[in-house]
């Protein structure tokens, strides 16, 4: 396996390519940014959506109960699973007793961090991911390289020669609505036919013993309501307490991931159709272990909205995939070291520590501070040494060509701002590599779109 | 021990102490207009709004705009006589070919242009997903400002399944470029009824 900073030069060698994907995650950014400004009360909203978070992380156990309890008396299923492999065996043995050799699967970072499609493949279960750019990374065998556009990193050019190659689209076409249009009906094959659907779950409501799951296309909604059977898979951070809960952070994560004001579809799920089964399986894997480590349980607040990632300035640099882990950038370097300390020692440095994700963060999460002390944490454990010296090529490769760093200008100040914090900080070797010339406090733009403000 | 005892287990040992829920967790949202910024939100997100004063027109309106689609079913008894096909199949998967399903929403939400439609009132849970068109009436009286006030005003685990639907199914997974008709419908009309 490459460490972070080997992938992230593979991946800057392509400048053009790298200014490209660095330019699409700021332009989605910016429609954040102008999502944001039109809701007053967005401090507010942040600071109530991380406390709800706070109460449902300090009472998880008695939620859990309250969920499941509420959930069997719906007439849903509820397993538990302690660790990937468990929630795979459980998600096979279910479609075992449904007879189904074959599935379909709307998006699910959990079902990722399981590894449930390579599980599945293996014993000859097919399942189809029907997101549209989980469908272009699972035809192109790869990983989503973000959790909100798994296929980010993808030119439309190339999905048209993979769906050429595929689903036998014309050869040449890169027209998205073409392309997407093939897929739609391509995938629609798929919903007819499938009797086992699986999707994720966005929130658990411990109140009511439902879930929510949201997207835009209507992939989760198509897969569920014609399957026979309903498999939803969850962490166990997904619950909230209350029902009135969702209108907080139903308010929150499409702004924050997209910019839109809410996602299309909001489905609220709480009992099977008749004749149809629904399952819940309730995660551990490594959370549990994540919730007794003080300094990082809060990045179990995380309700995986990519704000964090879109505005980082080494994950738009180094793409998603250089992170190795299920969930790329900022959030995922912290979640990954808690899975193995050996393995992902070097994601923590991959970072400027410049803080743009913990402003970002719907439920502020301090990701930055976190990022810190797993350095600490890492060093005091031995896993450092070399982990640093990645840090150091990582940034000498991802931020130092002048014709990336020209471009992100904001990135740039809001890194500087924070260096006074950083110069002296030997766990940040961005600063031992150059000097920073005093930056000015704010872009023209953001003066002016800050002074209306005041 | 099974797996969920144990993980219950780790959590009662990791978890931190108590902290309570937040006393302000509601917001109030003052449009002066609601039927404007729910119409507003919805040409932003790809939806059409269209103002009519009662059945009468919203008839008119589906009429003149649909007449192009054979398969029509609609869910909204005023507006029965647009039906050329049931909605009442046995079989979800029959309701493919449908090309335009006509449903009443319970409520519109203003900040977001989302609307609340149980599965009462979609018929099959799908219908709303599966159909190439969809129109939703909704009463123009019937719009609250924020997501906050719809939950206030809803019981969610009343219905076995129950959606907020905000504009035309979409992606973007295709560089970023807005693609309006994914998996669900390709367009929705909204249309508000003043007089109801
Ligand atoms: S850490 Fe915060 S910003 Fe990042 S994905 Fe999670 S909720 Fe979003």
């Amino acid at each position: 396996m490459m460490n972070h900073s080997e992938a992230a030069e593979k991946f800057t060698e392509d400048v053009d390519r790298t200014t490209w994907h660095d330019k699409t995650l700021w332009f989605v950014r910016e429609k954040r940014d102008k999502a944001v400004f039109q809701i007053p009360e967005w401090e507010a909203l942040r600071e109530a959506a991380s406390r709800i978070k706070h109460n449902a992380l300090s009472n998880l156990d008695e939620y859990l109960l309250e969920f499941e309890q509420n959930a069997v008396k719906n007439g849903v299923k509820v397993h538990w699973a302690a660790d990937g492999h468990e929630h795979n065996e459980i998600v096979l043995q279910i479609l075992k007793e449904t007879g189904a050799t074959q599935m379909v699967k709307s998006k699910s970072m959990l079902t990722e961090e399981c590894h449930l499609n390579e599980f599945l493949l293996e014993k000859g279960v097919d399942v189809v991911d029907t997101d549209l750019g989980e469908r272009v990374v699972q035809l192109a065998n790869e990983p989503p390289s973000h959790i909100v556009m798994p296929c980010i990193h993808w030119k439309k050019e190339e999905i048209g020669e993979l769906f050429h190659e595929h689903l036998g689209t014309e050869k040449g076409a890169s027209d998205p609505k073409y392309l997407a249009e093939a897929a739609r009906q391509h995938l629609r094959e798929k919903f007819m036919t499938r009797r086992a659907a699986l999707t994720g779950v966005n929130f658990a409501v411990a109140e009511t013993g439902g879930f929510v799951v949201c997207t835009n296309e209507g992939n989760a909604d198509m897969g569920a309501h014609l399957a026979d059977v309903h498999i939803a898979s969850m962490g166990i951070e997904k619950i909230i307490p209350k029902a009135r809960h969702l209108g907080v952070f139903l308010r929150l994560l499409a702004r924050s991931a997209t910019g839109q004001p809410v996602t299309t579809y909001s489905s609220h799920f709480h009992r099977p159709r008749k004749g149809q089964t629904m399952h819940i399986i309730i995660v551990d894997n490594g959370r549990t272990t994540q919730l007794g480590r003080p300094d990082f349980r809060n990045s179990l607040k995380c309700i995986r909205c990519g704000a964090c990632m879109n505005t980082c300035p080494v994950y738009r640099r180094s793409g998603g995939h250089s992170y190795h882990n299920a969930v790329a950038g900022p959030i995922g370097s912290i979640l990954a070291p808690n899975l193995d300390m050996r393995k992902n020692a070097d994601l923590p440095f991959a970072s400027t520590l410049c803080g743009s994700c913990s402003n970002v963060c719907p439920v502020k999460i301090d990701i930055h501070d976190q990022l810190y002390k797993w350095r600490q944490v890492l060093t005091a454990e031995g896993y450092v040494d070399s982990a640093k010296k990645q840090g150091m090529k990582l940034m000498a490769s991802v931020l130092s060509n002048p014709k990336l760093y020209r471009f992100s200008g904001k990135a740039g100040r809001t890194m500087m701002r924070f260096a006074p914090f950083s110069v002296s900080n030997p766990l940040n070797p961005w600063y031992k590599q150059r000097e920073m010339p005093e930056p000015p406090k704010e872009s023209f733009r953001e003066w002016y779109v800050n002074r209306e403000k005041k | 021990m099974n797996s969920r005892e144990r993980i219950l287990a780790a959590i009662g040992q990791n978890k931190p102490e108590y902290q309570p829920l937040p006393e302000v967790a509601t917001f109030q949202s003052d449009y002066p207009d609601l039927v404007a910024k729910f119409s507003e939100i919805l040409r932003f997100i790809g939806g059409t709004p269209v103002l009519v004063a009662d059945y009468e027109e919203a008839e008119k309106y589906i009429r003149q705009t649909y007449s192009d689609l054979p398969r029509i079913v609609s869910k909204v008894p005023a507006l029965q006589q647009l039906a050329t096909t049931e909605w009442d199949v046995i079989d979800p998967h029959q309701l493919e070919t449908v090309d335009l399903a006509i449903i009443q929403g319970v409520f519109g939400v203003a900040e977001n242009s989302a609307i609340w439609v149980p599965e009462e009132r979609g018929g099959h849970r799908v219908l709303p997903f599966i159909c190439q068109h969809l129109v939703m009436i909704l009463n123009a009286s019937d719009i609250v400002p924020n997501m906050h006030d719809a939950y206030e005003r809803l019981n969610v685990g009343e219905s076995g399944f129950g959606v907020f639907i905000a504009g035309p199914s979409k992606t973007a997974d295709i560089e970023q470029s807005l693609v309006i008709g994914a998996h669900g419908a390709r367009s929705l009309s909204v249309v508000l009824l003043q007089n109801s």
